[in-house]
């Protein structure tokens, strides 16, 4: 797999929740009230029994900790980074009612799975050989998940990756404050560790082996494809030098450099939360002028309050209500034209303003990839794959989840269908060895 | 204005709140440090033969995140040449003379208590202290709890130091008996002026799991210790309060046990105790607690009208009885207040697992507040201390038609009694 390089943009963050020592976790640990039936597990996609592991962290079982996360959700380490506590939770912490700060979920989780890292605890061991073996198309965290859970139920798996490094967005796409790409190739290498998963980088199903093939090869087909890149409006101008797509200049940093040098002004486009993570990414490279372009207002963004809430303190500034008309300048971009919008989003006549601007970012959705399994007769709605709530496709043996299908969720949204398309699919393959024509 | 002055078997100190006979009392320059904070008065670390003392000393218990909520030591008496404790009483009397200063002793021979009380005395004594209760080193030595366990050792050795002492004389109670009166009886019957108690309890503090030696850890072995600190007070308000209801039992007791704010000296006087003393909350968190001690007891006094400590001392004592003398007929039931529940339903789980199987999820599962089957509800108590929201829980009083009854009434008249609840 590709060897990230040391000096990436991404290396000058610093992680904006700082780890936790152990005084830290064992103070806020013993603050957890042991819930029964908890309010933070109904709110956690995948389900991890948070009253319990942290308090095996409050008695000094962190080993047992870790071992409950994973057995919920073997992306721990980086969930309990990247996932918006805030909204899932923490959110339902029942403190929230007491009018006293929730328990710090997140870090806790954080101070257990790194520690399990450190420490090199193993918990997972592949399951007896069935003889069956499952294709897993996309090697992000869906897949990751899907792989994992396959392996234990012992059936061989093959991860098709169209890049050259897996972990999907965790790798490419995560702000950097919140989690970095190596604690993402690492978290992929401890996942791989079970054993026994093959893993084909730079392999695009589809192109250099048919998608019918896979039906010919394996037994099974977990289908994580994510989505595509960076949707553009259309906009005159888009080809300048300096117009680049959220997730495309994100990767880049993370992956890489990205010359900031002489970027004074930077205006993003759109109010998702890529579009946030763009705001306190820019400003943390200590961009002076950042500007969030927004055609709605604050009330409908779709970004999370706490993370504008963040940007702001940063220091981007909203022009709300707004869409770029042009991107102008000659070769590379200097500015921005925007027409103003009224609270129906419809334009309003003459009124024009330009920002300055020598990076531009458009964060305004990805595009999606699912229409290219059509043709195999699987049901898609808005480029999305359509599954049933055991992760099924209307087509034999395949399943799917993640971005693909559930149209661009959270790594946690992925790590649950990953790990529910295994459990399905171990049945499918389970049945059709029993009972042979049943399915 | 209450006033706090504190009367102890004739020893009388500005305010009930001592130091106890232990390491925050070792010195002179210590106990004028404490007097400065506001301490009223102070039991000088208890004088001897200077011991050799091991390192390490203390051990302690944590529980949830919380340290030291019990505590042990096997510290001995003091290692410090007796003519420099005395002359730094002499120094600390002369400098604080309204403060009271008490001599804790433990010594072997007539002879020695007789001379020991006498330098005592010259330095400046307020009152002594007869250290019968250390139950760890001088025991074995014959002196300290080998002594409070023995009501005969006990009353003799008393009876000398009565008779060559010209202050007032406690004797310093062990709780390691069985029963408290007959050693409080003892120091009485030996002419004491007054009574301390608790010492310290006879414990294994802890054990080192990778190492497998008790704690605390002396090279390669240990000991045990003195058990003290917040988690001791209960077993210290019941010896208090078996004493102070004895009706042979009628000298003053100065209240020892795990005493830590202002809350937990009340309790001790309420039972009975003249004045209280502390150690471990000291060695925790400073002498300076005492300042909250006292506005915390005056603002007490103020609340409930009382002008001295003896509009109060034992007051709750009267109603520490038998339990053959509870009202079985009483009856309570928890309520759960909707507005002030989190919906943590740690009370379901406990009542469920820990107690009567009468609290349950509501029926609709949106909502979170679990539903009390009073009909089932045996008034135990355990919901409202597991729950983590003040008067979220209450226990409320039914008035379910029946006369009081106890078991004693039951018995010998016949008293009728209600149907027991959660008895299927």
């Amino acid at each position: 797999m590709l060897k990230l390089p040391e000096d990436r943009t991404e290396t000058h963050f610093d992680d904006y929740k700082k780890a936790y020592t152990d005084n830290q976790a064992a103070v806020e640990a013993n603050r957890c009230l042991y819930c029964v039936d908890a309010p933070c597990i109904k709110a956690c996609p995948t389900s991890i029994n948070i009253p319990e592991f942290i308090r095996k962290i409050a008695t000094g079982n962190v080993k047992g900790s870790a071992k409950t996360i994973f057995e919920s959700n073997i992306l721990g380490m980086s969930c309990a980074r990247v996932c918006p506590v805030e909204v899932l939770c923490v959110g339902d912490c029942v403190y929230n009612e007491m009018g006293v700060p929730p328990i710090e979920i997140g870090k806790l989780q954080r101070y257990s799975t790194d520690t399990a890292y450190e420490e090199g605890w193993e918990y997972f061991e592949a399951g007896p050989d069935t003889g069956h073996s499952v294709a897993v198309v996309g090697g992000g965290p869906a897949g990751l998940a899907a792989a994992h859970e396959l392996r234990r139920y012992g059936h061989a798996v093959t991860i098709f990756e169209a890049g050259d490094i897996l972990g999907g967005l965790n790798t490419t796409g995560v702000a950097p404050y919140k989690m970095k790409a190596d604690a993402s190739v690492a978290e992929v290498q401890w996942i791989l560790n079970i054993g026994g998963i093959d893993v084909k980088t730079n392999t695009t199903v589809g192109k250099d082996i048919g998608w019918e093939e896979l039906d010919q090869k394996f037994d099974a087909v977990f289908v994580g494809i994510g989505i595509g890149p960076d949707k553009t409006l259309d906009t005159p101008g888009e080809d300048l030098d300096g117009v680049i797509g959220a997730v495309d200049w994100i990767a880049q940093m993370k992956l890489g450099t990205y010359d900031m040098s002489g970027i004074e002004h930077a205006v993003v486009v759109g109010g998702g939360n890529t579009a946030m993570d763009c705001l306190r990414e820019l400003c943390g490279l200590d961009v002076p002028h950042v500007t969030m372009v927004y055609r709605g207002d604050e009330d409908r963004m779709s970004g999370y309050d706490h993370e504008w809430d963040a940007a702001k303190k940063l220091g981007a500034r909203p022009e709300w209500l707004s869409l770029p008309l042009e991107y102008q300048g000659s070769g590379k971009v200097e500015s921005v034209r925007c027409q103003r919008l009224d609270s129906d989003r419809k334009p309003i006549a003459g009124d024009e303003f330009t920002l300055q601007a020598d990076l531009v970012l458009l964060g305004v959705g990805q595009t999606k990839l699912g229409e290219q399994l059509e043709p195999l007769g699987v049901e898609v709605e808005w480029g999305r794959l359509l599954v049933d709530h055991h992760g099924g496709l209307n087509r034999k043996g395949w399943f799917a989840g993640g971005d693909a299908s559930n149209g661009a969720k959270e790594v946690v949204n992925a790590a649950a269908e990953g790990k529910l398309a295994a459990r399905s699919i171990h049945n499918y393959l389970s049945a059709a060895t029993t009972a042979p024509g049943d399915l | 204005m209450p006033d706090l002055t504190s009367n102890t078997g004739g020893i009388v100190s500005p305010n009930p709140f001592w130091l106890a006979s232990a390491p925050p009392a070792n010195s002179g320059e210590q106990i004028q440090r404490a007097f400065d904070h506001g301490w009223g008065g102070a039991v000088w670390k208890t004088l001897g033969t200077p011991i050799q003392n091991v390192s390490s000393r203390f051990g302690a218990v944590n529980y949830g995140g919380k340290r030291a909520i019990g505590f042990n030591n096997i510290e001995l008496i003091t290692d410090r040449p007796l003519e420099v404790n005395f002359k730094e009483i002499y120094e600390t009397k002369k400098k604080y003379p309204k403060h009271a200063i008490i001599v804790s002793l433990m010594v072997e021979t007539k002879e020695e208590w007789k001379d020991i009380i006498k330098r005592s005395i010259d330095a400046g004594a307020d009152g002594l202290e007869l250290n019968f209760g250390c139950p760890h080193g001088m025991c074995e030595r014959g002196m300290g709890s080998a002594v409070g366990q023995e009501p005969k050792v006990n009353e003799e050795i008393t009876s000398w130091a009565v008779e060559y002492s010209t202050v007032p004389v406690l004797s310093k109670l062990t709780p390691n008996v069985g029963d408290i009166v007959p050693h409080g009886l003892a120091s009485q019957r030996g002419g004491a002026h007054g009574v301390s108690l608790i010492n310290t309890i006879k414990s294994i503090i802890g054990v080192d799991i990778d190492n497998f030696v008790p704690q605390p850890v002396v090279g390669t072995q240990s000991s045990n210790g003195g058990y003290c600190g917040a988690a001791v007070r209960p077993i210290a308000l019941h010896m208090l309060a078996a004493l102070s209801r004895d009706p042979g039992f009628n000298i003053p007791i100065s209240g020892i046990g795990g005493v830590t704010n202002w809350r937990d000296a009340v309790e001790f006087i309420l039972l009975g105790a003249s004045s209280v003393q502390v150690c471990t909350e000291v060695m925790l968190k400073g002498y300076r607690i005492v300042e909250d001690m006292i506005e915390g007891l005056e603002d007490y006094m103020r609340q409930h009208n009382f002008e001295t400590l003896d509009d109060f001392v034992g007051k709750a004592v009267p109603a520490y009885s038998e339990w053959g003398n509870l009202d079985l007929n009483f009856e309570s039931i928890a309520k759960i207040d909707p507005e002030a529940c989190i919906g943590c339903q740690v009370c379901m789980t406990a009542c469920h697992d820990g107690a009567h199987q009468c609290i349950h999820p509501n029926d609709d599962p949106a909502i979170r507040v679990p539903v009390i089957d009073e009909s089932e509800c045996v008034g135990c108590n355990l919901c409202q201390i597991v729950c983590p929201v003040d008067g979220c829980i209450s226990m409320v009083e039914v008035d379910n038609g029946y006369d009081s009854a106890t078991w004693n009434e039951h018995v010998n008249l016949g008293a009728k009694l209600r149907p027991k609840k959660g008895a299927h």
